[in-house]
């Protein structure tokens, strides 16, 4: 395309000339991505179909076809850290849509100190994960943490509880680390889809004397679906990835009873140093991840088009 | 009414849950080590500096910090800078596959970092930049540059199409109409992309984990992660450590705060 060329005083540009623009305008961030994510994502395919030690070099690297993922079929630990993943994912992401739900309901309301809210709130959403769960393990660290010391002046607890020396009880703060740091998220999305919706639907509802738990059912709920849809998916695709906040809490502990697969995966890599079979590992993570995704652009019809000026 | 009150006080507990922990951790910081555990009380009786000072004598913190600034300032020079151009074609020029390389950015903001864990340390150990800078910009243009595209893509589309086309047919050329016009007006826009994608950066653990080998190049996350004591967890420097980590975020997000929720809902909720 010669200077000239591209210069030249018109409002309608050949489409050739357009789309020749279009793509060098895209080449250099389409090709980082590729070179830094699609590619080694390519690389992790085919390592997945090797048996790769790095502790035993003298091994080498034979081709093993699909002899990994016979042995993740058969792996334990594999499918422990599987149901870890999704009973935090069900449990988390069913905790911070309710909260997120009403915590954007009354937020909807107008009210002074609004931004007060929404700082307080957008605060534990933008610190690094890492801080978030050192905060809550201190909480809940040692039997005369704060946490022990409140459930007990309230009444909750009886004795003070070890909470990290036992699956069960070590799940709570890990849960409630993620509700603390993730609803905000899910309110701000929640909340710019009530404010999308017509106000007058509301006030015709009230004039027919609706009660208000009619509004929600029937108004608010159906009409927020697809914010509702896009926070569920986007939450259900971190909490299948959770690895720094379990890393920091109970490092998969005690043993590996709150190991999730992100954290399995990592092991298996960089402490076992099995290269072929956490690249198996990896691509299973890799395909859910993936469905999920499909599902969401599929199913909610995301606007991938040019749009223009729709607001 | 009953429901206004309802909704007031539901909002303030709220409020007071998201906040305790920064503030617990605050007073913690400044509390001898030794009464840490003994009969904690929500107001601190004594208030000392030394695990802030051991923080920067003994620790050394200001490496971690150095670190996370010098990566991810870079990162989102770079992911803001190149991301501009590609989401300006993608959201005003009509070429084929377009359609296709959104569904394909968006795809990869998804995309779990674990999978790309192992290729990515092979890569970069070929490349001899394990445990350097460059192995750490590189490895978070995956997440940087597709979530850069992806904000300022809904950036640009908000731009009235008439500014552009009333330049072009005034003779600007296309890039210029992109300098001069749109960009000078995608300032905020620009800006608030570059604050969460900082942000993300800032934040990374599992990379940083992964391809640093010591604490000259440990980002502030993993630093604070791996903080060990000699006997016992050295709760006092990790509080402080975590309340030196907070601050600045807290600074931005409370100055950006209208910003920042533009520009997340933006993205998302489009359907």
């Amino acid at each position: 395309m010669s200077r000239e060329e591209s210069e030249r005083p018109a409002p309608r540009v050949p489409q050739d000339t357009e789309a020749r623009a279009g793509w060098l305008l895209t080449a250099p961030a389409l090709a980082c991505i590729l070179f830094i994510a699609l590619f080694p994502l390519a690389w992790t395919l085919w390592e997945s179909l090797h048996e790769h030690d790095l502790r035993m070099p003298w091994l080498g690297r034979p081709f093993v076809g699909l002899g990994n993922y016979l042995t993740i079929l058969q792996d334990a630990r594999f499918w422990q850290s599987l149901a870890h993943t999704a009973l935090f994912a069900v449990v988390s992401v069913a905790v911070e849509l309710t909260l997120g739900l009403a915590l954007a309901l009354a937020m909807n309301r107008g009210f002074r100190g609004r931004g007060v809210v929404r700082a307080a709130v957008l605060v534990p959403w933008a610190i690094p994960t890492v801080v978030a769960a050192l905060l809550w393990r201190f909480i809940f660290d040692s039997q005369a943490g704060i946490a022990n010391v409140v459930l007990m002046n309230v009444g909750l607890l009886r004795h003070p509880l070890v909470w990290f020396v036992q699956a069960t009880t070590a799940w709570v703060p890990v849960i409630l680390a993620d509700v603390w740091k993730t609803t905000p998220f899910v309110a701000l999305l929640l909340l710019a889809g009530l404010q999308s919706i017509d106000g007058e639907l509301y006030e015709a509802a009230a004039t027919d004397g609706a009660s208000a738990w009619w509004q929600l059912t029937r108004i608010t709920i159906p009409l927020l679906k697809p914010a509702i849809l896009v926070a569920l998916i986007f939450r259900t695709l971190d909490a299948f990835r959770v690895f720094d906040l379990i890393y920091v809490m109970t490092g998969g502990g005690p043993g590996t009873s709150t190991e999730p697969v992100a954290l399995y995966t990592f092991n298996t890599l960089l402490q076992n140093l099995e290269f072929g079979y956490g690249a198996a590992l990896s691509v299973v993570i890799f395909l859910v991840t993936f469905g999920l995704a499909m599902l969401y652009i599929r199913g909610l019809g995301v606007d991938l088009g040019g749009g223009g000026n729709r607001r | 009414m009953k429901g206004r009150i309802v909704a007031r006080v539901g909002l303030i507990l709220l409020v007071l849950f998201a906040a305790f922990p920064f503030y617990w951790a605050l007073v913690a910081s400044f509390t001898p080590e030794a009464t840490l555990f003994r009969e904690p009380s929500l107001w601190p009786r004594t208030l000392i500096l030394d695990h802030y000072r051991a923080l920067f004598t003994e620790r050394d913190f200001w490496t971690p910090i150095k670190n996370s600034l010098i990566v991810a300032g870079f990162t989102t020079a770079f992911c803001v800078t190149i991301g501009a151009f590609a989401a300006y074609a993608l959201a005003r020029i009509e070429f084929a596959g377009k359609r296709a390389v959104l569904a394909f950015i968006l795809a990869v903001t998804m995309f779990p970092q674990i999978s790309i864990v192992s290729p990515l340390y092979m890569l970069l150990r070929r490349l001899h930049l394990i445990n350097t800078y460059p192995g750490l910009v590189l490895p978070y243009m995956t997440f940087a540059m597709p979530l850069a595209v992806w904000l300022l893509v809904g950036f640009f589309r908000q731009l009235p199409r008439d500014l552009e086309e009333a330049a072009m047919v005034d003779g600007a050329s296309r890039w210029q109409s992109f300098t001069r016009v749109i960009l000078p007006l995608t300032g905020p826009g620009l800006a608030t992309t570059a604050i969460l994608t900082f942000i993300y950066c800032w934040n990374e653990f599992l990379f940083a984990l992964s391809f640093t080998l010591g604490p000259e190049r440990y980002t502030v996350p993993v630093a604070i992660a791996l903080f060990r004591g000699q006997y016992q967890v050295p709760w006092g420097q990790i509080l402080a450590a975590t309340v030196i980590a907070t601050a600045p975020v807290a600074v931005v997000v409370l100055i950006f705060q209208r910003r920042i929720v533009q520009g997340l809902t933006a993205g998302a909720v489009k359907g």
